[in-house]
């Protein structure tokens, strides 16, 4: 490997006190597909910002194409063939796939009319080198977060493109997407293009990528072949602790189910579904984003009531016909999108916290009582180890990590029986997920039911006595964890 | 801490507290000044002071209902509709009410005030359940109420001023209280009192600010979202009731095209005073001040006889424009400042 594409060079950035880099120097060569990875916070993004010239770095220098640079302005990046993908792709929601692909190159040209034919042509050329297949005219808002991907790669490869960036590329897709995405890479790479992919799971560092470099507080703790690397090794580096993974033995399981479903089903998304929980216990439900999970989720939070069937609680019969009903038996839901529906970000992690018990901690008429509301945020701070100077902060101050504890101090909080979690560690850290996995696990010993309905495959695996594998709206398999593995639920998946 | 700062940082501290509510008081202080040097004798009389009170809260109390319901995220443009019906139903009451010599029962003034308040309460829930249940944008479903409820002022009226009811109402109304403070004042600062508790010390408070923030999330954390906002509209239609049996008495008389003007300039006054239109945030002490300084500019303005009251529109549209231009440089100066420290 003689011939460097990109190469970064003790490369220093601090903002206002904080040492976002320090000193990091690393090398991607042409038709690479390199891995960056490190939890949040760890200046993977400054990394990139800095690479493709959106900040300038303190010290240090880039050499790109056999040429130096102390610092690279966007212009000069996308002029050297580096093109960033971001998470939320930058595309134009309300215009059409013809007109978000033409767009660059009308302006580039500047051109000051519309030539239709064109930019048809233009778009076709586009989607056509990756051998995507999509309606020009379809507007680009309405497609699935995988095509907005497919979009984004297509006009990156617009220009001379040497280097793509993408930023988390697999956050929001489905299993199936996320192997669509990597025969993309692959042919990528094929004809030369380097791909820096930014990622924190393990799985995907391991499948995709020949290269790595881990960050950690802004340092550089490692880097080299992704062959060397081994995934105890890959924890340790990106969190510097050692884990033992431990599958949870529930010890304390009731004789009678607490939660039952029998027979539910909902229009259009599941049906036919039964099953047991009983206290102490977790219970995993798994399948692809299309399986009905979601929806069998939200059914029993009463966000989205079922059609046949009945639940029942404590052998009673219930309608969970809404939110209100489903905590009024005991019953709590932490949502598969924390951001929207989870937290109130731009309100105070305080109030994040109470909003759910709120009427408890007030009179007959309403008026709040300060004293035990601020001992309950108090409570929850320390018992959830919510990282923060400052309960009345905004929440959005928070890391994924303590967000997430955030979500869960506000269910704890009204002493519920069953707790049902929708993507419990859904970008979060490695090691706020394993704090978070030892929450629930405690959770479960102290006699709660709990229901986690996940795709993450090793979590399920760690945390979870029974497992629930869900395919088109129907359970397929009903396995013991102890007794299986992730080839064997996958097999049942798809 | 200890007290060894200096007073100018502590001031800057107090400042940076709450940005917003320093700087309506700055802009007050400053328009007393300039009107202390130029018009002293004219302003800085209490029979001035005491008008300004009388006339500050028809519009005042409905910017107190359009502050709720922009916590909430919506908005609430039926007001001046709600305010000119309620005052004409109560008319038509007043005008029944009124023996022959002139006069009205002891009990007709608690009445007006307890219907005239199940009215507005009646308009407030109509508009929440158009909100919350069928889902109509705030925006329209209000501007639609507002239309309506103007339209059935027009057909029951003819669009006549309805008058000649006992001068009773209006007398009560507009009496001193220890021949100091106007009844309508006392009504405002009642209401408003009511709001600031509402809003920081109970539970409705708190879930209208989260409903604001995120309705979503709101619905997930089990908030009865359609009530909140229901009760929202209705306290919203009870402060522009009010409003309007401030008006019945301003004006002796009641009509449907009055105060027209107020609709905007409710709007103005709430977002002057410093609550986000997109919901979550604003407090009602902004709210408070914005709605004095718009009477004291206004009233001000009117000491000089070479401006013609034509201008006023222009003089709000000025100020509401200036401040918000403020806030930009504001917010822009702290990003600016974080720049600098960044190149540190």
């Amino acid at each position: 490997m003689a011939e460097c594409l990109l190469k970064a060079v003790d490369i220093y950035k601090s903002f206002v006190g904080v040492q976002a880099l320090k000193n990091v120097s690393f090398e991607i060569h042409p038709g690479e597909i390199h891995c960056l990875a490190g939890e949040n916070g760890s200046g993977k993004s400054t990394l990139i910002k800095i690479i493709s010239g959106v900040y300038s770095p303190d010290s240090g220098y880039m050499e790109f194409g056999g040429k130096n640079y102390e610092k690279i302005t966007p212009i000069d990046a996308i002029q050297s063939g580096i093109q960033v993908i971001y998470q939320d792709f930058s595309i134009f929601p309300n215009l059409t796939v013809m007109e978000n692909l033409a767009f660059n190159s009308e302006l580039a040209d500047r051109r000051k009319f519309v030539n239709w034919k064109r930019m048809r042509q233009i778009a076709t050329e586009a989607i056509a080198k990756i051998n995507f297949e999509v309606d020009l005219d379809a507007l680009v808002g309405s497609l699935t977060v995988a095509e907005k991907q497919m979009i984004a790669i297509s006009r990156a490869l617009m220009f001379n493109t040497k280097l793509i960036i993408m930023d988390e590329p697999t956050t929001s897709l489905t299993k199936r997407e996320v192997g669509n995405l990597f025969n993309i890479i692959l042919k990528l790479k094929e004809r030369g293009i380097a791909i820096l992919f930014v990622s924190h799971k393990l799985n995907e560092v391991f499948e995709i990528s020949e290269q790595f470099t881990i960050l950690r507080s802004g340092e550089l703790v490692a880097t080299g072949n992704t062959s060397d690397l081994d995934s105890n090794k890959f924890s340790y580096y990106m969190t510097g602790r050692e884990f033992q993974k431990k599958t949870f033995i529930p010890q304390h399981v009731s004789e009678e189910p607490i939660f039952q479903a029998k027979g539910i089903g909902m229009q259009g998304a599941f049906q036919d579904v039964s099953f047991d929980l009983r206290k102490g216990e977790i219970i995993g439900i798994t399948g692809l984003l299309d399986s009905g999970r979601t929806e069998l989720a939200l059914s029993m939070f009463g966000i989205r009531p079922i059609d046949v069937g009945t639940f029942l609680v404590n052998g009673k019969e219930v309608k969970l016909s809404n939110p209100q009903v489903a905590m009024g038996n005991k019953i709590g839901y932490v949502p598969e999108d924390r951001l929207s529906e989870g937290l109130f970000l731009t309100q105070s992690i305080a109030d994040n916290i109470v909003i759910s018990e709120i009427d408890s901690l007030a009179n007959k008429i309403g008026v709040l009582d300060h004293m035990s509301r601020s001992a309950e945020i108090e409570r929850w701070v320390k018992e959830l180890a919510i990282g923060t100077p400052n309960p009345d902060n905004a929440c959005q101050t928070l890391s994924g990590g303590n967000q997430q504890r955030v979500v869960l101090a506000k269910w704890l909080a009204l002493n519920l029986d069953i707790l049902i979690l929708n993507g419990p560690t859904v970008g979060v850290d490695i090691g706020s997920k394993h704090d978070i996995h030892e929450i629930l696990q405690k959770l479960a010993e102290k006699g709660l039911a709990l229901l986690i309905i996940s795709d993450d495959l090793p979590e399920v695996l760690e945390n979870c006595s029974r497992i629930l594998v869900m395919k088109s709206g129907r359970i397929v398999a009903d396995l013991d964890a102890a007794q299986t593995d992730e080839k064997t639920i996958l097999s049942y998946m798809m | 801490m200890k007290n060894t700062m200096k007073p100018l940082a502590r001031f800057e501290k107090m400042y940076a507290s709450d940005r917003h509510l320093w700087r309506l008081i700055i802009m007050i202080i400053t328009w007393m000044i300039f009107i202390a040097i130029t018009r002293f004798s004219k302003f800085y009389t209490v029979l001035n002071f005491q008008t300004m009170a009388s006339q500050f809260p028809e519009f005042g109390l409905m910017s107190l209902g359009v502050m709720l319901c922009m916590i909430t995220g919506g908005i609430d443009l039926s007001v001046v509709g709600v305010a000119n019906f309620t005052s004409i139903l109560m008319a038509f009451l007043l005008l029944n009410l009124t023996n022959a010599a002139g006069g009205l029962p002891g009990y007709a003034i608690p009445l007006v005030f307890a219907l005239g308040i199940l009215v507005g309460a009646a308009a407030g829930i109509f508009n929440g359940i158009l909100v919350s249940k069928f889902h109509i944008p705030p925006i329209l479903a209000t501007m639609g109420s507002g239309e309506l409820f103007t339209g059935l002022c027009l057909a029951l009226t003819k669009g006549n001023a309805v008058s000649k009811f006992s001068r009773d109402y209006s007398h009560t109304i507009n009496n001193k209280i220890a021949s100091i403070v106007p009844v309508q004042l006392v009504i405002f600062v009642i209401m408003a009192l009511i709001i600031w508790f509402l809003l920081s010390r109970t539970v409705f408070g708190t879930k209208l600010y989260m409903l604001g923030t995120s309705a979503t999330a709101a619905k997930f954390s089990g908030l009865k979202n359609d009530r909140l906002l229901i009760k929202t509209y209705m306290m919203s239609g009870i402060c522009a009731a009010l409003g309007g049996l401030i008006m019945l008495a301003n004006y002796n008389s009641a009509r449907a095209d009055y105060g027209t003007v107020y609709t905007l300039q409710c709007v103005l006054i709430v977002v002057l005073g410093g609550v986000n239109p997109i919901g979550g945030k604003g407090k009602i002490s902004g709210v408070v001040l914005s709605i004095i300084l718009l009477r004291m500019l206004e009233t001000g303005f009117n000491r000089f006889p070479s401006i013609s009251s034509y201008y006023i529109s222009l003089i709000w549209g000025g100020v509401l424009i200036i401040v918000m231009v403020m806030n930009y440089f504001t917010e822009n100066s702290t990003r600016f400042v974080k720049r600098q420290m960044q190149k540190q």
